[in-house]
Protein backbone atom coordinates (compact mmCIF):
# COMPACT_ATOMS: atom_id res chain seq x y z
CA UNK A 1 0.00 0.00 0.00
CA UNK A 2 1.22 3.49 -0.85
CA UNK A 3 1.78 5.95 1.97
CA UNK A 4 -0.11 8.61 0.01
CA UNK A 5 -2.34 8.36 -3.00
CA UNK A 6 -4.01 11.35 -4.62
CA UNK A 7 -6.27 11.12 -7.62
CA UNK A 8 -7.65 14.06 -9.58
CA UNK A 9 -7.32 16.39 -6.61
CA UNK A 10 -8.84 19.83 -7.14
CA UNK A 11 -9.02 22.83 -4.82
CA UNK A 12 -10.23 26.23 -5.94
CA UNK A 13 -10.52 29.41 -3.89
CA UNK A 14 -12.56 32.49 -4.65
CA UNK A 15 -10.79 35.82 -4.27
CA UNK A 16 -12.16 39.25 -5.20
CA UNK A 17 -14.79 37.68 -7.39
CA UNK A 18 -12.41 35.46 -9.34
CA UNK A 19 -11.59 31.79 -8.95
CA UNK A 20 -8.05 30.68 -8.24
CA UNK A 21 -7.18 27.10 -8.94
CA UNK A 22 -4.71 26.24 -6.17
CA UNK A 23 -4.61 22.52 -6.91
CA UNK A 24 -5.62 21.50 -10.41
CA UNK A 25 -6.33 17.80 -11.04
CA UNK A 26 -3.22 16.47 -9.32
CA UNK A 27 -2.65 12.71 -9.17
CA UNK A 28 0.38 11.07 -7.59
CA UNK A 29 1.42 8.39 -5.15
CA UNK A 30 4.13 8.34 -2.51
CA UNK A 31 5.75 5.07 -1.54
CA UNK A 32 6.33 4.02 2.05
CA UNK A 33 9.65 5.25 3.51
CA UNK A 34 10.11 7.63 0.62
CA UNK A 35 11.07 11.30 0.81
CA UNK A 36 8.89 12.91 -1.82
CA UNK A 37 9.72 16.49 -2.72
CA UNK A 38 7.34 19.09 -4.14
CA UNK A 39 9.14 22.12 -5.49
CA UNK A 40 7.59 25.21 -6.92
CA UNK A 41 7.40 28.96 -6.50
CA UNK A 42 5.22 30.75 -3.93
CA UNK A 43 1.52 30.37 -4.65
CA UNK A 44 1.99 27.30 -6.84
CA UNK A 45 -0.20 25.08 -4.63
CA UNK A 46 2.36 23.32 -2.41
CA UNK A 47 0.86 24.37 0.92
CA UNK A 48 -2.70 23.77 -0.27
CA UNK A 49 -1.76 20.21 -1.13
CA UNK A 50 -0.12 19.76 2.28
CA UNK A 51 -3.21 21.18 4.02
CA UNK A 52 -5.47 18.74 2.20
CA UNK A 53 -3.28 15.85 3.32
CA UNK A 54 -3.25 17.30 6.86
CA UNK A 55 -7.09 17.14 6.94
CA UNK A 56 -7.21 20.94 7.25
CA UNK A 57 -8.75 21.57 3.85
CA UNK A 58 -11.53 19.74 2.09
CA UNK A 59 -10.86 19.24 -1.63
CA UNK A 60 -13.48 20.26 -4.19
CA UNK A 61 -12.98 17.12 -6.24
CA UNK A 62 -10.80 14.03 -6.41
CA UNK A 63 -9.52 11.97 -3.51
CA UNK A 64 -6.53 11.76 -1.19
CA UNK A 65 -5.64 8.73 0.90
CA UNK A 66 -3.01 8.37 3.61
CA UNK A 67 -2.09 4.73 4.25
CA UNK A 68 -5.42 3.78 2.72
CA UNK A 69 -7.51 6.23 4.78
CA UNK A 70 -9.54 8.89 3.02
CA UNK A 71 -8.51 12.32 4.33
CA UNK A 72 -12.09 13.63 4.32
CA UNK A 73 -14.12 10.66 5.51
CA UNK A 74 -11.53 9.04 7.80
CA UNK A 75 -9.78 12.15 9.08
CA UNK A 76 -9.49 10.73 12.60
CA UNK A 77 -7.45 7.74 11.39
CA UNK A 78 -5.32 10.00 9.19
CA UNK A 79 -4.55 12.36 12.08
CA UNK A 80 -3.17 9.51 14.14
CA UNK A 81 -0.62 8.82 11.41
CA UNK A 82 0.58 12.27 10.46
CA UNK A 83 2.27 15.39 11.69
CA UNK A 84 3.35 18.57 10.00
CA UNK A 85 5.88 21.38 10.10
CA UNK A 86 4.84 24.59 8.39
CA UNK A 87 6.94 27.46 7.16
CA UNK A 88 5.95 29.68 10.08
CA UNK A 89 6.60 28.11 13.46
CA UNK A 90 3.11 28.48 14.97
CA UNK A 91 3.33 28.43 18.75
CA UNK A 92 2.02 30.20 21.81
CA UNK A 93 4.96 32.56 21.72
CA UNK A 94 4.59 33.87 25.27
CA UNK A 95 5.18 30.51 26.91
CA UNK A 96 8.28 28.36 26.84
CA UNK A 97 9.33 25.83 24.23
CA UNK A 98 8.80 23.08 26.78
CA UNK A 99 5.28 24.27 27.67
CA UNK A 100 4.41 24.30 23.98
CA UNK A 101 5.87 20.84 23.49
CA UNK A 102 4.08 19.50 26.57
CA UNK A 103 0.82 20.84 25.19
CA UNK A 104 1.40 19.11 21.85
CA UNK A 105 2.45 15.91 23.63
CA UNK A 106 -0.82 15.81 25.57
CA UNK A 107 -2.81 16.19 22.36
CA UNK A 108 -1.03 13.13 20.98
CA UNK A 109 -1.46 11.10 24.17
CA UNK A 110 2.22 11.25 25.12
CA UNK A 111 3.15 11.28 28.80
CA UNK A 112 5.15 14.19 30.20
CA UNK A 113 8.28 12.16 30.92
CA UNK A 114 8.25 10.46 27.56
CA UNK A 115 7.65 13.78 25.80
CA UNK A 116 10.54 15.43 27.60
CA UNK A 117 12.98 12.63 26.83
CA UNK A 118 12.05 12.60 23.16
CA UNK A 119 12.09 16.40 22.88
CA UNK A 120 15.50 16.73 24.47
CA UNK A 121 16.89 13.96 22.28
CA UNK A 122 15.62 15.57 19.06
CA UNK A 123 16.54 19.10 20.07
CA UNK A 124 20.00 17.96 21.18
CA UNK A 125 20.58 16.42 17.76
CA UNK A 126 19.45 19.68 16.19
CA UNK A 127 22.04 21.61 18.21
CA UNK A 128 19.50 23.22 20.55
CA UNK A 129 20.84 23.91 24.07
CA UNK A 130 18.70 22.15 26.73
CA UNK A 131 18.43 25.14 29.06
CA UNK A 132 16.80 27.25 26.35
CA UNK A 133 13.81 24.91 26.29
CA UNK A 134 12.49 26.79 29.33
CA UNK A 135 12.66 30.20 27.69
CA UNK A 136 9.61 31.85 26.11
CA UNK A 137 9.45 31.10 22.39
CA UNK A 138 9.35 34.82 21.63
CA UNK A 139 12.89 35.11 23.02
CA UNK A 140 14.24 32.48 20.62
CA UNK A 141 15.51 33.12 17.11
CA UNK A 142 13.49 32.05 14.06
CA UNK A 143 15.89 29.14 13.50
CA UNK A 144 15.51 27.93 17.08
CA UNK A 145 11.73 28.20 16.91
CA UNK A 146 11.77 26.12 13.76
CA UNK A 147 13.86 23.48 15.52
CA UNK A 148 11.21 23.30 18.25
CA UNK A 149 8.62 22.89 15.49
CA UNK A 150 10.69 20.02 14.06
CA UNK A 151 10.81 18.41 17.52
CA UNK A 152 7.05 18.85 17.91
CA UNK A 153 6.46 17.00 14.67
CA UNK A 154 9.02 14.23 15.12
CA UNK A 155 8.39 13.36 18.79
CA UNK A 156 4.92 12.01 18.05
CA UNK A 157 6.57 9.36 15.82
CA UNK A 158 4.30 9.93 12.80
CA UNK A 159 4.15 7.52 9.88
CA UNK A 160 3.82 10.42 7.45
CA UNK A 161 5.53 13.73 8.04
CA UNK A 162 4.46 16.74 6.02
CA UNK A 163 7.29 19.24 5.93
CA UNK A 164 6.05 22.45 4.36
CA UNK A 165 9.12 24.58 3.62
CA UNK A 166 10.76 23.70 6.94
CA UNK A 167 14.00 25.49 6.12
CA UNK A 168 12.68 28.65 4.46
CA UNK A 169 14.14 31.73 6.10
CA UNK A 170 16.64 29.84 8.23
CA UNK A 171 20.28 30.82 8.50
CA UNK A 172 22.70 28.42 6.74
CA UNK A 173 23.76 26.70 10.01
CA UNK A 174 20.17 26.04 11.13
CA UNK A 175 19.21 24.95 7.63
CA UNK A 176 22.01 22.40 7.60
CA UNK A 177 21.09 21.16 11.10
CA UNK A 178 17.49 20.57 9.99
CA UNK A 179 18.51 18.93 6.70
CA UNK A 180 20.96 16.62 8.49
CA UNK A 181 18.32 15.68 11.04
CA UNK A 182 15.86 14.75 8.29
CA UNK A 183 18.55 12.67 6.55
CA UNK A 184 19.49 10.89 9.78
CA UNK A 185 15.86 10.15 10.58
CA UNK A 186 15.36 8.49 7.22
CA UNK A 187 18.59 6.51 7.46
CA UNK A 188 17.77 4.90 10.81
CA UNK A 189 17.11 1.18 10.27
CA UNK A 190 14.02 1.27 12.52
CA UNK A 191 12.55 4.20 10.64
CA UNK A 192 9.17 3.59 9.04
CA UNK A 193 8.78 7.22 8.20
CA UNK A 194 7.53 8.69 4.94
CA UNK A 195 8.12 12.36 4.25
CA UNK A 196 6.56 14.84 1.86
CA UNK A 197 8.79 17.88 1.70
CA UNK A 198 7.90 21.11 -0.03
CA UNK A 199 10.67 23.56 -0.71
CA UNK A 200 11.83 26.46 -2.84
CA UNK A 201 15.33 25.21 -2.60
CA UNK A 202 16.20 23.00 -5.58
CA UNK A 203 19.49 21.93 -4.01
CA UNK A 204 17.70 20.86 -0.83
CA UNK A 205 15.31 18.78 -2.92
CA UNK A 206 18.22 17.13 -4.74
CA UNK A 207 19.96 16.25 -1.46
CA UNK A 208 16.98 15.03 0.55
CA UNK A 209 14.38 13.64 -1.85
CA UNK A 210 14.04 10.25 -3.46
CA UNK A 211 11.63 11.72 -5.99
CA UNK A 212 10.67 15.25 -6.83
CA UNK A 213 7.57 16.76 -8.42
CA UNK A 214 7.69 20.25 -9.88
CA UNK A 215 4.45 22.13 -9.34
CA UNK A 216 3.40 25.26 -11.22
CA UNK A 217 -0.04 26.88 -11.06
CA UNK A 218 -1.49 23.94 -9.17
CA UNK A 219 -0.27 21.28 -11.61
CA UNK A 220 2.56 18.79 -11.43
CA UNK A 221 4.60 19.39 -14.57
CA UNK A 222 7.02 16.51 -13.99
CA UNK A 223 7.84 13.80 -11.44
CA UNK A 224 10.93 11.66 -11.03
CA UNK A 225 14.06 11.07 -8.99
CA UNK A 226 16.53 13.96 -9.17
CA UNK A 227 18.88 11.84 -11.29
CA UNK A 228 16.03 10.68 -13.57
CA UNK A 229 14.91 14.26 -14.09
CA UNK A 230 18.46 15.40 -14.80
CA UNK A 231 19.04 12.66 -17.34
CA UNK A 232 15.53 12.93 -18.82
CA UNK A 233 16.10 16.58 -19.57
CA UNK A 234 19.86 16.27 -20.13
CA UNK A 235 20.62 18.88 -17.48
CA UNK A 236 23.27 19.01 -14.76
CA UNK A 237 20.94 20.26 -11.96
CA UNK A 238 17.25 20.48 -11.02
CA UNK A 239 17.27 24.22 -11.54
CA UNK A 240 18.27 23.60 -15.15
CA UNK A 241 15.54 20.98 -15.48
CA UNK A 242 13.08 23.63 -14.41
CA UNK A 243 14.45 26.04 -17.02
CA UNK A 244 14.17 23.35 -19.67
CA UNK A 245 10.52 22.59 -18.79
CA UNK A 246 9.24 26.12 -18.47
CA UNK A 247 11.67 27.99 -20.66
CA UNK A 248 12.23 30.30 -17.76
CA UNK A 249 14.78 30.70 -14.99
CA UNK A 250 13.78 29.46 -11.52
CA UNK A 251 14.76 32.82 -10.08
CA UNK A 252 12.58 34.63 -12.63
CA UNK A 253 9.51 32.58 -11.64
CA UNK A 254 10.18 33.06 -7.90
CA UNK A 255 10.46 36.83 -8.34
CA UNK A 256 7.22 36.89 -10.30
CA UNK A 257 5.33 35.25 -7.45
CA UNK B 1 -7.86 6.41 21.09
CA UNK B 2 -8.39 5.43 24.70
CA UNK B 3 -9.55 7.16 27.87
CA UNK B 4 -5.97 8.14 28.72
CA UNK B 5 -5.58 9.94 25.39
CA UNK B 6 -8.89 11.76 25.85
CA UNK B 7 -7.98 12.77 29.40
CA UNK B 8 -4.54 13.96 28.30
CA UNK B 9 -6.25 15.86 25.49
CA UNK B 10 -8.59 17.74 27.82
CA UNK B 11 -5.85 18.38 30.38
CA UNK B 12 -3.69 19.86 27.60
CA UNK B 13 -5.98 22.89 27.32
CA UNK B 14 -6.20 23.46 31.07
CA UNK B 15 -2.42 23.18 31.44
CA UNK B 16 -1.73 25.40 28.41
CA UNK B 17 -4.13 28.12 29.55
CA UNK B 18 -2.67 28.00 33.04
CA UNK B 19 0.80 28.50 31.54
CA UNK B 20 -0.52 31.51 29.61
CA UNK B 21 -2.10 33.00 32.73
CA UNK B 22 1.19 32.54 34.62
CA UNK B 23 3.12 34.14 31.77
CA UNK B 24 0.84 37.17 31.68
CA UNK B 25 0.27 37.33 35.43
CA UNK B 26 0.68 41.12 35.40
CA UNK B 27 -2.32 41.47 33.12
CA UNK B 28 -4.27 39.03 35.27
CA UNK B 29 -3.65 41.28 38.26
CA UNK B 30 -4.77 44.30 36.26
CA UNK B 31 -7.99 42.63 35.08
CA UNK B 32 -8.76 41.26 38.55
CA UNK B 33 -8.22 44.69 40.13
CA UNK B 34 -10.46 46.26 37.52
CA UNK B 35 -13.19 43.65 38.15
CA UNK B 36 -12.96 44.15 41.92
CA UNK B 37 -13.13 47.95 41.65
CA UNK B 38 -15.97 47.66 39.15
CA UNK B 39 -17.99 45.39 41.48
CA UNK B 40 -17.31 47.67 44.45
CA UNK B 41 -18.26 50.79 42.49
CA UNK B 42 -21.50 49.19 41.35
CA UNK B 43 -22.26 48.12 44.91
CA UNK B 44 -21.58 51.66 46.18
CA UNK B 45 -24.19 53.09 43.82
CA UNK B 46 -26.77 51.42 46.05
CA UNK B 47 -25.10 52.39 49.34
CA UNK B 48 -27.62 55.18 50.14
CA UNK B 49 -30.54 52.94 49.26
CA UNK B 50 -29.74 50.39 51.95
CA UNK B 51 -27.97 47.08 52.32
CA UNK B 52 -30.52 45.25 50.23
CA UNK B 53 -29.83 47.43 47.21
CA UNK B 54 -26.09 46.98 47.67
CA UNK B 55 -26.61 43.20 47.72
CA UNK B 56 -28.89 43.39 44.69
CA UNK B 57 -26.21 45.17 42.68
CA UNK B 58 -23.31 43.13 44.02
CA UNK B 59 -25.07 39.87 43.11
CA UNK B 60 -25.49 41.24 39.60
CA UNK B 61 -21.81 42.13 39.38
CA UNK B 62 -20.72 38.76 40.78
CA UNK B 63 -22.98 36.58 38.67
CA UNK B 64 -22.27 38.52 35.51
CA UNK B 65 -18.55 38.32 36.30
CA UNK B 66 -18.71 34.53 36.50
CA UNK B 67 -20.97 33.94 33.51
CA UNK B 68 -19.09 36.36 31.28
CA UNK B 69 -15.80 34.64 32.18
CA UNK B 70 -17.26 31.30 31.06
CA UNK B 71 -18.57 32.82 27.85
CA UNK B 72 -15.46 34.85 27.17
CA UNK B 73 -12.79 32.26 28.02
CA UNK B 74 -14.25 29.68 25.65
CA UNK B 75 -14.49 31.99 22.67
CA UNK B 76 -11.22 33.72 23.58
CA UNK B 77 -9.31 30.44 23.58
CA UNK B 78 -10.24 29.97 19.91
CA UNK B 79 -9.46 33.60 19.12
CA UNK B 80 -6.03 33.24 20.75
CA UNK B 81 -5.27 30.13 18.71
CA UNK B 82 -6.20 32.02 15.58
CA UNK B 83 -3.89 34.93 16.47
CA UNK B 84 -0.99 32.61 17.21
CA UNK B 85 -1.68 30.42 14.18
CA UNK B 86 -1.76 27.25 16.30
CA UNK B 87 -5.37 26.41 15.45
CA UNK B 88 -4.25 24.28 12.50
CA UNK B 89 -2.06 22.19 14.81
CA UNK B 90 -4.85 21.73 17.33
CA UNK B 91 -7.31 20.76 14.60
CA UNK B 92 -4.79 18.36 13.08
CA UNK B 93 -4.17 16.59 16.39
CA UNK B 94 -5.75 13.14 16.91
CA UNK B 95 -8.30 14.30 19.47
CA UNK B 96 -12.00 14.71 18.89
CA UNK B 97 -13.50 18.18 18.75
CA UNK B 98 -15.54 17.20 21.79
CA UNK B 99 -12.36 16.60 23.85
CA UNK B 100 -10.89 19.86 22.52
CA UNK B 101 -13.91 21.94 23.45
CA UNK B 102 -14.52 20.19 26.76
CA UNK B 103 -10.89 20.94 27.68
CA UNK B 104 -11.45 24.62 26.99
CA UNK B 105 -14.76 24.61 28.91
CA UNK B 106 -13.10 22.86 31.85
CA UNK B 107 -10.50 25.58 32.00
CA UNK B 108 -13.15 28.30 31.78
CA UNK B 109 -15.03 26.80 34.74
CA UNK B 110 -11.90 26.45 36.92
CA UNK B 111 -10.70 29.94 36.02
CA UNK B 112 -14.15 31.46 36.50
CA UNK B 113 -14.63 29.87 39.93
CA UNK B 114 -11.19 30.96 41.19
CA UNK B 115 -11.52 34.52 39.92
CA UNK B 116 -15.12 34.97 41.04
CA UNK B 117 -14.34 33.56 44.51
CA UNK B 118 -11.52 36.06 44.95
CA UNK B 119 -13.82 38.91 43.98
CA UNK B 120 -16.57 37.59 46.30
CA UNK B 121 -14.22 37.48 49.29
CA UNK B 122 -13.12 41.06 48.70
CA UNK B 123 -16.72 42.28 48.25
CA UNK B 124 -17.93 40.53 51.41
CA UNK B 125 -15.09 42.06 53.44
CA UNK B 126 -15.52 45.53 51.90
CA UNK B 127 -19.26 45.84 52.46
CA UNK B 128 -19.36 43.77 55.65
CA UNK B 129 -22.06 41.67 54.03
CA UNK B 130 -23.77 39.03 56.11
CA UNK B 131 -25.11 36.05 54.24
CA UNK B 132 -26.94 34.55 57.20
CA UNK B 133 -30.28 33.21 56.05
CA UNK B 134 -29.17 32.84 52.46
CA UNK B 135 -29.69 29.50 50.73
CA UNK B 136 -26.06 28.90 49.82
CA UNK B 137 -26.43 25.32 48.48
CA UNK B 138 -29.31 26.55 46.30
CA UNK B 139 -27.17 29.43 45.11
CA UNK B 140 -24.40 27.04 44.12
CA UNK B 141 -26.76 24.73 42.23
CA UNK B 142 -28.21 27.68 40.29
CA UNK B 143 -24.71 28.86 39.41
CA UNK B 144 -23.62 25.42 38.20
CA UNK B 145 -26.67 24.76 36.02
CA UNK B 146 -26.61 28.25 34.53
CA UNK B 147 -22.90 27.74 33.80
CA UNK B 148 -23.93 25.03 31.32
CA UNK B 149 -25.96 27.52 29.30
CA UNK B 150 -23.09 29.97 29.17
CA UNK B 151 -20.69 27.23 28.11
CA UNK B 152 -23.12 26.51 25.24
CA UNK B 153 -23.32 30.20 24.33
CA UNK B 154 -19.51 30.44 24.54
CA UNK B 155 -19.20 27.55 22.08
CA UNK B 156 -21.55 29.27 19.67
CA UNK B 157 -19.62 32.54 20.06
CA UNK B 158 -16.32 30.71 19.46
CA UNK B 159 -17.45 30.16 15.89
CA UNK B 160 -16.99 33.87 15.19
CA UNK B 161 -13.21 34.08 15.78
CA UNK B 162 -12.88 30.68 14.12
CA UNK B 163 -14.23 32.07 10.87
CA UNK B 164 -12.72 35.54 11.08
CA UNK B 165 -9.90 36.21 13.51
CA UNK B 166 -10.33 39.94 13.94
CA UNK B 167 -13.96 40.63 13.06
CA UNK B 168 -14.99 37.51 14.97
CA UNK B 169 -13.37 38.83 18.14
CA UNK B 170 -15.26 42.13 17.77
CA UNK B 171 -18.55 40.31 17.25
CA UNK B 172 -18.00 38.16 20.36
CA UNK B 173 -17.72 41.28 22.51
CA UNK B 174 -20.87 42.72 20.96
CA UNK B 175 -22.73 39.48 21.72
CA UNK B 176 -21.51 39.61 25.33
CA UNK B 177 -22.57 43.25 25.65
CA UNK B 178 -26.01 42.39 24.27
CA UNK B 179 -26.47 39.75 26.96
CA UNK B 180 -25.44 42.27 29.61
CA UNK B 181 -28.09 44.72 28.41
CA UNK B 182 -31.01 42.34 28.19
CA UNK B 183 -30.43 40.11 31.21
CA UNK B 184 -31.30 42.47 34.06
CA UNK B 185 -27.86 42.32 35.60
CA UNK B 186 -28.16 45.62 37.50
CA UNK B 187 -31.88 46.36 37.10
CA UNK B 188 -35.22 44.63 36.71
CA UNK B 189 -35.97 43.84 33.11
CA UNK B 190 -39.28 45.74 33.26
CA UNK B 191 -37.32 49.00 33.07
CA UNK B 192 -36.18 48.02 29.57
CA UNK B 193 -38.05 49.36 26.54
CA UNK B 194 -40.99 47.12 25.72
CA UNK B 195 -39.51 45.95 22.42
CA UNK B 196 -36.34 44.63 24.13
CA UNK B 197 -38.12 42.74 26.89
CA UNK B 198 -38.96 39.61 24.87
CA UNK B 199 -35.21 39.17 24.30
CA UNK B 200 -34.64 39.21 28.07
CA UNK B 201 -36.73 36.08 28.39
CA UNK B 202 -34.41 34.33 25.93
CA UNK B 203 -31.30 35.01 28.01
CA UNK B 204 -30.42 32.31 30.58
CA UNK B 205 -28.72 35.02 32.67
CA UNK B 206 -32.12 36.63 33.35
CA UNK B 207 -33.30 33.48 35.16
CA UNK B 208 -29.95 32.91 36.85
CA UNK B 209 -29.98 36.39 38.35
CA UNK B 210 -33.54 36.12 39.56
CA UNK B 211 -32.85 32.78 41.22
CA UNK B 212 -29.54 33.92 42.71
CA UNK B 213 -31.14 37.02 44.21
CA UNK B 214 -33.99 34.98 45.57
CA UNK B 215 -31.59 32.48 47.17
CA UNK B 216 -29.25 35.11 48.56
CA UNK B 217 -31.54 37.96 49.55
CA UNK B 218 -34.77 36.14 50.38
CA UNK B 219 -33.32 32.77 51.41
CA UNK B 220 -35.60 31.01 48.87
CA UNK B 221 -35.58 27.24 49.38
CA UNK B 222 -35.07 24.50 46.81
CA UNK B 223 -38.80 24.15 46.32
CA UNK B 224 -39.05 27.74 45.15
CA UNK B 225 -35.89 27.58 43.09
CA UNK B 226 -36.67 24.27 41.42
CA UNK B 227 -38.63 25.59 38.40
CA UNK B 228 -35.74 27.93 37.52
CA UNK B 229 -33.13 25.23 38.20
CA UNK B 230 -34.97 22.85 35.86
CA UNK B 231 -35.39 25.52 33.22
CA UNK B 232 -31.68 26.38 33.34
CA UNK B 233 -30.72 22.72 33.32
CA UNK B 234 -32.80 21.98 30.24
CA UNK B 235 -31.51 25.13 28.53
CA UNK B 236 -27.93 24.18 29.34
CA UNK B 237 -28.38 20.57 28.23
CA UNK B 238 -29.72 21.88 24.94
CA UNK B 239 -27.23 24.70 24.42
CA UNK B 240 -24.06 22.65 25.01
CA UNK B 241 -24.74 20.09 22.23
CA UNK B 242 -26.11 22.86 20.01
CA UNK B 243 -22.86 24.78 20.62
CA UNK B 244 -20.80 21.71 19.75
CA UNK B 245 -22.84 21.13 16.62
CA UNK B 246 -22.59 24.74 15.48
CA UNK B 247 -18.84 24.68 16.08
CA UNK B 248 -18.44 21.45 14.08
CA UNK B 249 -20.42 22.89 11.17
CA UNK B 250 -18.31 26.04 11.27
CA UNK B 251 -15.14 23.93 11.29
CA UNK B 252 -16.34 22.09 8.19
CA UNK B 253 -17.12 25.40 6.48
CA UNK B 254 -13.70 26.81 7.43
CA UNK B 255 -12.02 23.73 5.96
CA UNK B 256 -14.05 23.97 2.80
CA UNK B 257 -13.25 27.67 2.31
CA UNK B 258 -9.65 27.57 3.55
CA UNK B 259 -10.26 29.90 6.48
CA UNK B 260 -8.08 28.17 9.04
CA UNK B 261 -4.73 29.23 7.70
CA UNK B 262 -2.97 32.28 8.96
CA UNK B 263 -0.29 32.39 6.30
CA UNK B 264 1.34 30.17 3.69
Amino acid sequence: MEAVKCEGLVKTFGKNGRKISAVNRISFAVRRKEVFGIVGPNGSGKSTLIRILSTLLIPDAGSAHVFGHDVVREYGAVRRLINRVSVDAAFFKGISAWENLRYAARLYGLGKKDAKERSLDILGRLGFAEKRIYEPLEDLSRGMQQKVAIARAFFTAPMLLLLDEPTTGLDPRSKLDVQNYIKDSMNGSASDLTIILTTHDMREAEVLCDRVAIIIDGRFVTIGSPSQLRSMYGQPALEDVFLDITGREWKEIEDEY
Amino acid sequence: MNIRTHTYGSVAFVERNFALVRRYIGWEAVFLSYNVVNALAIGLIGARMGKEMVMYLVVGAMVWGFLSILFHEISESIAWERWEGTIEYTFMAPISRFVHLIGNCLWAVVYGVVRSSLILIIIVLFFGISIKGANLPGLLVVLVVSGLSFVGLGLIAAVLPLLSTEKGAYATHIMEAGLLLISGVYYEIDVLPVWIRPLSYLSPATYTLRAMRAALLDGAGFGELMPVILLLLVTGLLLVPVGMLVFSRAEYYAKKKGKLKRSG
